[in-house]
């Protein structure tokens, strides 16, 4: 299966990119790593007009730390992260959870901002950032940049605040330094298959008492959603399998998961409950 | 069409290529590289695996304009002559294959998953090959080849190859 012909650019540098957007026509997709538009592309599901490659705009690559965040190029690729040193020390949620994403092939090519910017419901990285509270960093036509919170970005199904001529450049997420636990808890049938539901779970203790909880539901709804009453009924508890378990029973309280041919909704809102149990335990370090 | 500069198996080529190409369909049908094969053409099997510079990746999932300034290395490019990549060797001698169309995709992700970890356990190797399906073996006789290779290269410390 081959693509529809389309006109391609391929910037080197932010600047060029915006223009590149700006100057593709009526249909242009952004192309980060490519991992699902390609295949989408093959296809025929999407037929841009333009693509607009960002493979080489080098300056969207790479983790840094800013005080407090942890800062990700949007084209910083899973494998990348999953190489960082930072990311092994501040962000091993996003770690573990990229670590589940796909192949090592597709890892390779694969990138954080990419992912993000798809908004999947099924992909595993919504739901993380979700938890983080991450800010989103667009840049507009002209350079102007502005910055999204994650419960803005992710609007619906592989829908984004993202506009057109926009681009995404950088992800900022809070350090989880000392204190914090987290895990990734991933339900799939076979090897590289999506999530029919994961969780994101990151917990801080203060001796045997949690001092905050952030849990991201993955595949639970049109958008990742944030278990609310979850965390409430976790911050100030003592850290025990009693309060845990009586929390997660919570996890899919106003939730609406579809029903497709992996799951039914109800089987979906259970497993929602079990993982997050599982999540939360490992991230308390029960 | 769009004017590429790239090195496949050690030779320069400078081709004009559709953005639309696949990358697997440049080396199979420009170059005749007919070692790589399609497979699923849905990112799924691995069996189109090569590598682009130096990491694994799924020739159907990339196009052949983002190879450009690139090496390419394909199932083709990894003997040393007449002479087997010990990962070759060890499918043959292990017998990891019964069809053979997964087995350029497995070595080339098998070469790629002991450039980053020499020493796999038997669950690293399922993990480091699973973008790899097999629909014959089971995949026994391909996690054995992968730890016979491992013992073999990492006993020689060469790893120059691929």
């Amino acid at each position: 299966m081959i693509p529809a012909a389309f006109a391609y650019a391929r910037p080197t540098t932010v600047d060029e990119a915006l223009s590149a957007i700006a100057a593709g026509g009526e249909d242009v997709k952004i192309m980060a790593g490519g991992q699902s538009l390609i295949p989408v592309m093959r296809l025929r599901l999407a037929a841009p007009e333009t693509v607009v490659d960002l493979t080489k705009v080098t300056e969207l690559r790479g983790v840094r730390e800013d005080g407090d965040s942890l800062v990700i190029g949007s084209m910083t690729t899973h494998s990348d992260i999953l190489r960082d040193p930072l990311i092994a020390r501040y962000g091993k949620l996003i770690a573990e959870a990229t670590e589940t994403v796909a192949d090592p092939a597709v890892r390779h090519r694969g990138t954080f901002g990419g992912a993000l910017a798809h908004a999947d419901p099924a992909g595993d990285l919504p739901a993380v950032a979700l938890a983080l509270d991450a800010e989103f960093v667009i840049a507009g036509p002209g350079g102007a940049r502005r910055s999204v919170p994650a419960a803005a970005f992710f609007v619906d199904y592989l829908t984004t605040a993202l506009e057109d001529g926009e681009l995404l450049v950088e992800i900022r997420v809070p350090k989880l330094g000392e204190g914090w636990g987290v895990r990734y808890e991933k339900f799939n049938r076979v090897a590289q298959a999506w999530s029919i539901v994961a969780v994101a779970a990151a917990v801080r203790r203060e001796g045997s008492t949690i001092a905050e909880a952030r849990i991201g539901l993955t595949n639970m709804g049109s958008t990742p959603l944030r278990a609310t009453a979850v965390e409430q009924a976790l911050v100030g508890a003592d850290v025990s399998l009693e309060t845990v378990t009586a929390a997660a029973a919570q996890a899919a309280e106003g939730t609406e998961p579809s029903s497709d041919l992996n799951a039914q909704a109800d089987y979906r809102q259970h497993l929602a409950r079990v993982l997050t149990g599982r999540a939360v335990r490992a991230a308390a370090g029960l | 069409m769009t004017q590429i500069n790239v090195r496949v198996d050690g030779a320069s080529y400078v081709d004009d290529v559709e953005p639309r190409t696949l990358l697997v369909h440049y080396l199979r049908e420009q170059l005749g590289k007919v070692g790589t094969v399609v497979g699923c053409d849905t990112s799924n099997c691995g069996a189109c695996t090569v590598h682009l510079d130096g990491e694994s990746v799924k020739s159907c999932t990339v196009l052949a304009v983002q190879a450009d300034g690139s090496e390419v290395t394909t199932i083709e490019g990894i003997a040393d002559g007449a002479t087997l990549h010990p990962m070759q060797k060890a499918f043959h001698e292990q017998h990891g294959l019964q069809c053979g169309y997964c087995t350029p995709g497995m070595i080339m992700a098998s070469i790629d998953l002991l450039k980053n970890n020499p020493n796999p356990s038997e669950h690293e190797i399922r993990e480091g090959i699973e973008g790899n399906l097999c629909r014959c073996t089971g995949y026994v006789n391909i996690v054995r080849a992968v730890q016979q290779a491992a013992g073999e290269m990492s006993s020689t410390t060469t790893g120059a190859q691929a």
